[in-house]
């Protein structure tokens, strides 16, 4: 894999539709909040963050002037500091913790600071050091580039291990780089950090690994980590659905992202109210859409979006259809004909469709966010890998699987939640490889 | 006359003499904490205008003001003649009284002048002899506090029949360096000097020394005195006036914020009397000066421990560390655990919970709420909990706690008699004689 990572600028015109969401904070004012922090010992926010990054360590450094130490002191905990600090659902984890709830106040704003330690170390250069340590001989092979996989494999450099990352697509920081909303985290900025985790030196490669590269893997490499993410989206099941007008929420979200696709239609139906729906729903605003509609089959308290999510998707002026189904897809002269029907909740509280309820949406494309389904294909691969409901089974401590050669993390493993928790496994995991190797190096000494 | 319309009485006319000579730049402070001039340090001296130009302004300045007291501040050379001819031009322009500036610890001093004299009681009777020989308004000599025992000059002072006194002047200072340059501030052609440290950092020094000063019963009783050094609201005002000050002076806040401050000063005050039943400020002049003693008379069997309020706790545990690291190692995280009074050995390291878990960002569809402990808003795990058999009520954790009241310190009777380090002395002095 060439290294694109450290020379990928986005296209101007997605710079210029997707500004950033939220302001970065100047220097001054990020001391001002940097000294509101109550320095609180073992502090909530610390225990909420998964990475348990030493949150008012790094804060003070910033009241200090000490920004560089502060976002070492970041790094040290979670080596996608910057991407979290800008897609983190912070009202959920360490803001949501603050202490400061406890008092009527407002939350130290963890996240915003986070960024500004983050983005004053990139703007210096972005150099990473490695720490003091042995150079090992032993080798891991990451399957994947996303954050699982990045977070382990920095952590490895960081224990003298040789790592090697394999991933399918041409850029490697998988959805950091495909499929995080723009106006959050920029495809540049994901592959900025990539490209500090390069400095480390950690090896990435562009392959697509199939069942005899997985055995060869295996022979080539003491330690597998698996960090595959998730599959394809699921697909609509609905008459017509294979319409060249539908796209699913990622492959939509990817486009724009890397500059292939400049522009929608004017009228969109998403399907589903996930966060990645409402990040396609609001790109699809941004791409110059009059109209963009969500369908949901339940009602607003049941999404899954975050409610920051939602609140953003009003502003951005989507337009929300509750407890409504798409059924059938029609060609017309100008577009489609969605034919949709209502739902209503039965006693236990599922969804059934309302007889005779039937109506029409014109609209020219439609974007299914109904989740993604596993890698089932590749992981069974994995032999001996046990799998449950699609989700690798692994040991939560150590990320080790039911084969010990093999450890896991991210979304393959969870089912599909934040970059944070991803990050949060891959560390796990690399600790987990680290003191699995050294037993067996151990074993084999004695 | 921008002070006089905004409500104050009276002005100190700061400072007239000679020479005239200053640089720039002349001014750096301390901030705290984002929060500006916490602390503010000047090298300038006396005045930018000659003698006659502010003498003529006094005049000009009482011709339309004539309710206003306008105080005359001076420093001259360290000779009769000079200061008699000082005293006769500064009566003559109308001023309702002298400030003998005998502490401006920079430049002057070098002369012979400022803190230089107001640092040597011997000299300082003298000067303000002569000036007594002089004068027909009251005499006020202003104190510095660059001095070992401020009570020695004071003392000087009242022998020389001075009318009163003011303190106190500012504290020699170096603000701090520029870490690029290497240079302290203030910055003059890359050099700088020592200067005047005043504002809100030295209220708790002034009130020291004006307590010192005002408890003194050496040489006479104590004199009126004008307190100075810090004072930035009512609030300090009240504080300097209930520790025995006549009046109070003050400056550092009007060059920050102007003379608007002069209302909430005004304002402020007169609100807190009325709530106190103050009509007159003699009503509470002086109420807190026999309120400081010294510590060999103060009650050794009295006893106070912290309580927390778990219903106000936040869960901050600044309580628990400060007392662990800086303090006596009775505040403790055992409230789960279990609780285990008595006397900790401190070599370990306070255990921090927060990172030996496992967390996933929860989903509120598949994730079970945190588990919460306890019957009060912040779990039970992270209230600290007081050991009072080792506490001992210094109060240190009740200053961190950023919470209002959430931390008290109770008394806890000893039931025994009240009894100070003094009379335990004395008594064992009796018992072996």
């Amino acid at each position: 894999m060439s290294e694109v990572d450290a020379t990928f600028v986005g296209h101007p015109e997605v710079a210029a539709r997707f500004p950033d969401l939220h302001p970065a904070f100047d220097a001054r004012a990020a001391v001002i909040e940097a000294n509101r922090c109550l320095n609180c010992f073992d502090a909530p926010c610390m225990g909420a963050c998964p990475t348990h990054i030493d949150v008012p360590r790094f804060i003070k450094k910033i009241a200090s002037g000490n920004v560089i130490g502060s976002a070492e002191a970041i790094l040290e905990a979670n080596v996608l500091g910057a991407s979290c600090s800008r897609v983190c659902p912070v009202e959920v984890l360490c803001e949501g913790a603050c202490v400061m709830h406890g008092k009527q106040e407002k939350p130290i704003e963890i996240g915003r600071l986070q960024r500004f330690a983050m983005e004053t170390f990139y703007a210096a250069g972005g150099k990473l050091q490695l720490r003091k340590r042995e150079e090992r001989s032993e080798r891991v092979a990451c399957i994947g580039s996303g954050p699982a996989s990045l977070a382990c494999a920095a952590e490895l450099r960081q224990l003298g291990f040789q790592v090697k990352a394999f991933d399918r697509r041409a850029l490697p920081g998988g959805l950091n780089t495909y499929g995080v909303a723009e106006y959050k985290l920029r495809a540049a900025d994901s592959l900025r950090e990539v490209a500090m985790v390069r400095g480390l030196g950690v090896e990435f490669e562009n392959k697509e690994i199939d069942a005899a590269g997985m055995e060869e893997l295996e022979r080539e490499f003491d330690a597998v980590f698996l960090g595959l993410g998730l599959g394809a989206m699921h697909r609509l099941a609905v008459e017509g659905a294979m319409s060249s007008s539908v796209i699913d929420a990622l492959d939509f979200i990817a486009g724009y992202k890397t500059g292939a696709r400049l522009e929608v239609a004017p009228r969109v139906v998403v399907v589903g109210a996930g966060n990645t729906a409402i990040d396609a729903a609001c790109a699809a605003k941004r791409l110059g859409a009059k109209s963009v509609t969500i369908l949901y089959r339940r009602q607003r308290e049941n999404i899954s979006a975050f409610a920051f999510e939602y609140d953003h998707a009003v502003r951005e002026g989507v337009i929300f259809c509750w407890e409504t189904l798409p059924k059938a897809f029609a060609a017309t002269n100008d577009g489609i004909a969605l034919t949709c029907v209502a739902v209503a909740q039965d006693a236990a509280g599922l969804p059934v469709p309302v007889e005779g309820s039937e109506f029409t949406i014109e609209c020219d494309v439609v974007i299914p966010a109904i989740g993604q389904s596993p890698l089932l294909e590749l992981l069974s691969q994995a032999r001996g890998v046990t799998i449950e409901r699609g989700r690798v089974v692994i040991d939560r401590a150590t990320g080790q699987t039911t084969n010990p050669k093999y450890f896991a993390g991210g979304d393959c493993v969870n089912g599909g939640r934040e970059v944070v928790d991803a990050v949060a496994d891959g560390k796990r995991a690399a600790l987990g490889i680290a003191a699995w190797l050294n037993t067996r190096t151990e074993a084999h000494v004695g | 006359m921008r002070a006089f319309d905004a409500g104050w009485g009276g002005a100190v006319w700061k400072t007239i003499g000679e020479p005239i000579t200053n640089v720039s730049s002349r001014y750096s402070s301390v901030d705290w904490n984002t929060q500006r001039m916490m602390g503010l340090n000047n090298i300038e001296l006396i005045s930018d205008r000659p003698i006659e130009v502010n003498l003529r302004e006094i005049t000009e300045v009482k011709r339309l003001y004539p309710k206003h007291a306008v105080i005359a501040s001076l420093m001259v050379e360290s000779k009769r003649e000079a200061w008699h001819e000082m005293v006769k031009r500064a009566e003559g322009a109308g001023a309702d009284g002298l400030e003998l500036n005998f502490g401006c610890p920079h430049g002057m001093s070098e002369r012979g002048m400022g803190s230089a004299v107001g640092q040597v009681p011997e000299y300082a009777q003298l000067i303000t002899e002569w000036v007594k020989e002089a004068s027909r308004t009251p005499v006020l000599v202003k104190l510095t506090p660059n001095i070992t025992d401020i009570r020695l000059v004071a003392r000087a002072a009242k022998r020389a029949k001075a009318d009163g006194l003011s303190a106190i002047n500012t504290i020699n200072s170096i603000t701090g360096i520029d870490l690029d340059t290497f240079e302290p501030r203030p910055n003059v052609d890359g050099k700088s000097s020592h200067g005047g440290y005043c504002g809100p950092a030295v209220k708790p020094i002034a009130l020291n020394m004006i307590q010192q000063v005002n408890s003194d019963t050496v040489d006479g009783p104590p004199i009126p005195m004008s307190g100075i050094g810090g004072v930035s609201n009512w609030r300090d005002a009240a504080e300097f006036i209930l520790m025995g000050c006549a009046t109070v002076q003050v400056c550092t806040a009007a060059m920050h914020y102007g003379y608007r401050i002069v209302e909430d000063m005004i304002d402020g005050l007169s609100n807190w009397m009325d709530q106190k039943g103050f009509v007159t400020i003699d009503d509470f002049r002086g109420k807190s000066l026999n309120k400081v003693t010294e510590w060999k008379h103060l009650n050794l069997n009295y006893r106070i421990v912290a309580q927390i309020d778990e219903k106000l706790c936040i869960g901050c545990q600044l309580c628990h560390i400060a007392c662990w690291d800086g303090a006596h190692q009775c505040i403790h995280l055992d409230r789960v655990s279990g609780p285990v009074d008595g006397h900790v050995e401190v070599h370990a390291k306070p255990r921090e919970i927060g990172r030996e878990r496992i967390v996933v960002t929860p989903i509120p569809k598949l994730d079970p709420p945190r588990i919460h402990v306890g019957q009060y808003a912040t779990s039970l795990e992270r209230i600290p909990r007081v050991d009072e058999t080792e506490c001992v009520g210094c109060n240190l954790c009740s200053l961190v706690c950023p919470v209002d009241r959430c931390i008290t310190m109770v008394e806890r009777p000893t039931g025994l008699a009240a009894e100070t380090w003094a009379e335990r002395t004395s008594a064992v002095v009796e018992r072996a004689g």
